[in-house]
């Protein structure tokens, strides 16, 4: 084992110190390090999307990007979107239009939604589609997802 | 597994002539984290380039030509308001590679160094007449992306090179260029086949071209035939043909999990047509 | 007692068809919820597993030795770990988790370590030494079992198969009625062709994952994402050699599973690896592990014969199946034979199966299990005769359709059933009257389902503030726990959000067989509507005694005890919160219990439309439009059924279209990874738009079948007529992958 790496972040908000070896990414260092599990391994080959985190408010795998290179960095994942007991419109409109069966690829689609909404606060549904090619979901056929992230960028447009 | 973060590319080029056995440099990561997640490939050395100041500008030179840090990712090239307005088909290459999240963190660069002969960022540098700066140990040299892949996964580059800017030149007057690959489903495919075209018009002829292919040869392949056959036309269904017949004959390919010899052959042809109506469209003036 | 009659009367329901929130929606969209990967236990180990990279090869040596002195390495197991003398399936599930002498495909366990942390797992996996003697090997199902090919496992056979075939046949299926050679000479159009489907992965996007810690003493602890929980409980024991009662297994959120977490592939491993380490160990399957080694289909070959007078009608039908199920006796030939043509009512059917043993990894099911590429051969040729006489493929359908009382393909009557609903739905929807452009076509197909009951056991305890909570077995894939909670509301007539159903551990419940079948709903529905039944008479005994009346004479509405008229007496309706608050007193807690093993599943049907465009340059093929009816019985949360039948759909159309086993030359997996493994994108796909339509299974109390598997079945078909129909060619072999459309184009235009 060679040394370990001494890193500090900001992770949801919080400052956050880790010490990694440098083969470890940084989803590696998320579930394994800091107990946060909402970001899930599917493919680690950045296949998948299920380990979607955004750095620096930049949407990337956490399956491809080392625990290292997170130094200085801000980091969000699936566990920052809600505040306290206040779900995100997406996160109510998922639970109430079934657009999650398993649950499993749940977190990076809605990081990557979140994402998305931010930055295209009035997408279509092909950008919403090809926005999301990257989450891969096996349950759903994407039709409640994309039903789902449709209206909570109309509802989130109204409300600002 | 050495992992440094060196804030010049001197400091880089030094490092890595000094490693022993596999060195890699560390941009986007989107292809080293795969093989070493894989085991594939566990460098001993891995240089993180991104610390080194500059390499993350996008800036328009005197010249109107374009000189891109080596760490600009996707993301940051297809957000740029005015490269993709120069350059469209070499900024939509580099913007099909993977999904929302590999643009993130992917280069222009690092598609280039990875080697793969179906790089969708490649051809597309070729066709612009791209340069990049190469830093060794000697010092600095200029030299054309086309240079660079040497075969599936291998490069011209020598122990302790590394690429260390990219150079585009500048678009001029009536010059339009496009990108199109061929791939089974609408994202997240590596490309069967791959196609730039870029040109030149004078009213309605072609005076200007440079076509290449991906995916068809152990390297991304420059074919001069496919551009002679555009230049001097008005794209009409001759040169159409003679463009699709030398893209067709310019290809070596492999069948693979991706394609047979046949489907790769037929579907150059097809994307040049394609490719080449478009660029000539932009040319024009068209968006 | 309660009056059991009221809900068979039923029309209406009061939860049952509503539509409320998940009760794990808000783990799921938060991050919290605890799948097989998510958990940790002190002191825990890393596994990993290493595999052959070969397809067939003799396991000359293994050398463990330097892998043993790496740093923190504390445990490695090979086969000999594990129990000898097991027969029938637990050998050959042994034979899958670990490979005895030979290697039987690429991807097989030869050997497994566990480490102090999951690097040094990896690193000193590379230092163990595997000496292999490589034989000849084969993948291919046609060539499997033609002369001279390489032999798997001698006398493997069960019997069943007609003399003089290759060793590697092992099991023959044989059904039908009728003379279909009669029923061919009646016909007007004959027509035979042969196809080809591909080997899919269930392709769920969390990989095999559990946390394992069994003492020398064969006591053990298990958390895994399965299927079956009790099934993981009974092969780890046997497979360990100790009692199944010794191993408690918890089942996790399950993301996803198909069919392919039925099977228990690492489980065994990380016990195995605890035992002889003590202490707990995690074993969680890189991705390429499970391509692999895990769940593939039965690539199939198929041949089928149909006969059609000019009207439509169907003399008689024929058909043979060869699948593969990888080197284990077990592709589920028999499922595609007995499906292939139960849409039908024919008076001449005939159906053989034949089960091929090949160097592929052990199939495990993947909704409705055979049946899919049973309906992509039948329905095709259904359709290229519609085309040949000028006919309406739906309405030749409905021509023809199986109906209650007809006699099915497979031998019994069909009870009442909802093949002509489905038919008369999709013939009255606007998508199939919908103009086509030019280069568009429209693809129909219709599929059968068996659906399946099996052993279920479901507890439902009472709380003393007259909430409820219900314990099952099946583990949740499809949004069960909301479907157990709306039915047993409805029983007991208290709201839903005062009922909460958790998957309980093996320890804390009867047996559960796997969530498979399509079963849940159908059978923990049953046995949750059943518990809370037994709860409410026992509320009504308890009401009965404080009014001091004949239990008998007390019925059970919306949530009150009622004297049952007015010879029981004038009492005041009971709340079942006065009835809970007082239970200690009044005879002690009320729970109530259902233990069987259901057979009225009731069968299910469903009817596509999809229109599909094919780029005739490329061979690329973009769905256009698509629209799923399918029979639900009674759908209890329709939400959720729609999401069934949206989720067959696309996984069938990734089937369709590009998913496949690739195999090269040497017999290795050429595309282990989600990359060139092409499951659909959302940008691939249109919506999908659903109709359910609602014929009462009689074999339950609200009327429900199960509508997990009926919906990937006709998606294959369907898109190959659209496709076929759009590029004016027929694609006999799936993947119809864009290079298979140019060649076929271009086989065309040669003539």
């Amino acid at each position: 084992m060679s040394k370990k790496f001494h890193v500090s972040t900001t992770v949801n908000g919080d400052p956050v110190e880790f010490l990694c070896d440098s083969r470890e990414t940084v989803l590696d260092v998320l579930r394994d390090r800091l107990s946060l599990t909402g970001a899930k391994e599917g493919c680690g080959t950045g296949d998948c999307g299920a380990c979607s985190i955004t750095v620096d408010d930049r949407l990337v795998c956490a399956c491809l990007m080392l625990g290292a290179e997170a130094e200085g960095k801000s980091i969000e994942t699936v566990e920052g979107i809600a505040a306290g007991e206040d779900l995100h419109p997406l996160q109510k409109r998922f639970i109430e239009y079934a657009a999650l069966q398993c649950g499993i690829c749940t977190p990076g689609i809605l990081v990557a939604a979140k994402n998305l909404l931010e930055k295209h606060p009035d997408p279509t549904e092909e950008q919403v589609r090809y926005w999301l090619a990257g989450n891969l979901c096996r349950c759903t056929g994407y039709d409640k997802i994309i039903r789902a992230v449709m209206d909570t960028a109309a509802e989130m447009r109204e409300a600002s | 597994m050495q992992f440094h973060s060196p804030t010049s590319f001197a400091e880089a080029a030094k490092l890595a002539a000094d490693a022993e056995g596999i060195t890699r440099f560390l941009a986007g990561g989107t292809d080293v984290l795969v093989q070493l997640r894989a085991d594939a490939v566990t460098p001993d050395t891995l240089i993180d380039i991104k610390q080194i100041s500059g390499t993350h500008d996008i800036t328009r030179r005197a010249d109107g030509g374009w000189d891109l840090g080596v760490a600009v990712t996707g993301a940051e090239m297809t957000e740029h308001p005015d490269l993709s307005t120069d350059w469209p088909g070499l900024v939509e290459g580099m913007d099909l590679i993977g999904s929302t999240q590999i643009q993130g963190r992917a280069t222009l660069t690092g598609n280039l160094c990875n080697g793969s002969p179906a790089a969708d960022g490649v051809p597309g540098m070729v066709t612009a007449g791209v340069t990049v700066t190469v830093t060794g140990p000697d010092g600095d040299r200029v030299m054309p992306v086309e240079d660079i892949p040497a075969g599936p996964g291998r490069t011209t580059l020598a122990k302790g090179e590394v690429i260390s800017a990219v150079h585009i030149p500048p678009r001029g007057a009536y010059g339009g260029d496009a990108y199109l690959r061929f791939i089974p489903r609408t994202e997240m495919d590596i490309a069967v086949v791959g196609c730039s075209v870029s040109l030149r018009r004078d009213g309605d002829v072609i005076t200007e071209a440079r076509v290449c292919l991906g995916a068809v040869a152990p390297t991304v392949v420059l074919v001069e035939d496919a551009a002679k056959a555009l230049i001097g036309s008005a794209l009409d269904e001759a040169a159409l043909d003679a463009l699709a017949a030398a893209a067709e004959a310019a290809c070596n390919p492999i069948n693979d999990k991706r394609g047979t010899i046949e489907f790769r052959t037929e579907v150059a042809g097809v994307l040049a047509k394609r490719a080449a109506k478009i660029a000539y469209d932009r040319a024009g003036g068209a968006k | 007692m309660a009056r059991d009659e009221f809900e068979a009367e039923r029309t209406t329901y009061n939860f049952v068809g509503t539509r409320p929130d998940r009760p794990d929606g808000i783990d799921k969209v938060t991050g919290r919820a605890r799948f097989g990967a998510d958990m940790t236990a002190p002191g825990m180990l890393h596994a990993v597993i290493l595999r052959s990279p070969h397809a067939h090869a003799k396991i000359v040596k293994i050398d463990t030795s330097k892998a043993e002195a790496a740093p923190g390495v504390k445990a490695i197991v090979t086969r000999a770990d594990f129990a000898d003398g097991l027969d029938g399936e637990n050998w050959n599930i042994l034979e899958n988790v670990m490979a005895g002498d030979t290697a039987l495909y690429d991807g097989h366990a030869v050997c497994a370590l566990a480490a102090t942390s999951m690097l040094e797992a990896r690193d000193a996996a590379k230092l163990v030494e595997i000496e292999y003697e490589r034989i000849p090997h084969v993948t291919d199902v046609d060539k499997a079992m033609a002369p001279g090919a390489p032999v798997i496992r001698e006398g493997a056979d069960d019997g069943s198969v007609p003399a003089g075939m290759h060793p590697n046949v092992v099991r023959y299926h044989e059904s039908g009625h009728g003379d279909v050679e009669a029923g061919f000479a009646k016909a007007d159009l004959v027509l035979e062709e042969t196809f080809k489907t591909e080997a899919t992965h269930q392709g769920y996007i969390e990989p095999h994952a559990c946390l394992g810690h069994m003492g020398t003493d064969g006591k053990g602890e298990l958390w895994c994402c399965t299927q079956g929980h009790w099934n993981v409980q009974k092969v780890c024991a046997a497979l360990l050699g100790t009692e199944t009662s010794a191993l408690r297994v918890t089942a996790s959120e399950i993301g996803g599973g198909f069919g392919g977490k039925t099977a228990v592939f690492i489980e065994p491993v990380a016990l195995a690896l605890s035992r002889k380490a003590n202490r707990p160990v995690k074993l969680v399957m890189p991705r390429a592990d499970v391509f692999r080694a895990t769940g593939p289909t039965s690539p199939a070959s198929m041949d089928i014969k149909i006969g059609m007078t000019k009207d439509g009608t169907i003399t008689a039908a024929k058909g043979v199946f060869r699948l593969s199920g990888g080197a284990f006796p077990e592709a589920p030939m028999e499922f595609s034979a007995m499906c292939a043509f139960a849409c039908y009512d024919l008076e001449n059917v005939l159906q053989m199966g034949y089960d091929v043993m090949s160097n592929r990894p052990k199939q495990a099911a993947y909704r409705a299990p055979g049946a899919p590429m049973a309906a992509f051969a039948v329905e095709s040729v259904l359709d290229e005769m519609c085309n040949q006489l000028g006919l309406d493929p739906l309405e030749v359908r409905l021509k023809n359709a199986a109906k209650t009382g007809s006699k099915a393909s497979y031998g019994p009557r069909f009870d009442q059933i909802g093949l002509v609903e489905t038919l008369e739905a999709a013939i009255n929807h606007p998508h199939y009257k919908a103009p086509l452009a030019e280069g568009q076509g429209r693809g129909v197909a219709c599929g059968f389902w068996f659906n399946h009951g099996g052993e279920t056991s479901v507890s439902l305890m009472l709380s003393e503030d007259g909430t409820a909570q219900i314990a099952v077995g099946t583990p949740d894939i499809g949004g069960s726990r909301a479907s157990m909670a709306l039915m047993a509301a409805e029983v007991l007539g208290i709201p839903y959000e005062n009922i909460r159903c958790v998957i309980a551990d093996t320890s804390s419940l009867g047996y559960n067989e796997i969530s498979h079948g399509s079963r849940v709903t159908y059978a923990s529905g049953l046995a949750t509507i059943k518990a809370a039944k037994d709860a409410v008479n026992r509320m009504c005994q308890r009401a009965a005694a404080k009014w001091g009346i004949d239990p008998d004479a007390v019925y059970w509405e919306d949530g009150y005890a009622k004297p049952s008229g007015p010879n029981a007496g004038e009492f005041d309706p009971m709340h079942i919160t006065e009835i809970t608050a007082n239970m200690g007193a009044t005879g002690g807690p009320i729970n109530g219990h259902f233990e069987a093993t259901p057979e009225g599943a009731g069968v299910s049907f469903g009817t596509h439309i999809v229109d599909a465009e094919v780029d005739p340059e490329t061979g690329h093929t973009k769905i256009l439009r698509y629209t799923v009816v399918q029979d639900a019985g009674k759908a209890v949360h329709p939400t959720y059924v729609e999401g069934q039948y949206q989720g067959g759909a696309v996984q069938g159309i990734g089937w369709a279209l590009n998913e496949e086993y690739i195999y090269g030359e040497d017999g290795s997996l050429q595309n282990a990874l989600f990359l060139d493994y092409r499951v659909p994108v959302a940008s691939d796909l249109p919506m999908i738009d659903t109709v359910i339509v609602e014929v009462p299974n009689p074999g339950h109390p609200f009327g429900v079948r199960g509508v997990g598997e009926t919906g990937i079945v006709p998606p294959l078909a369907a898109i190959a007529n659209a496709v076929s129909n759009a590029a004016g060619v027929r694609m006999r072999q799936l993947p119809a992958s864009p290079p298979r459309i140019l060649a076929a184009l271009k086989d065309r235009d040669a003539g």
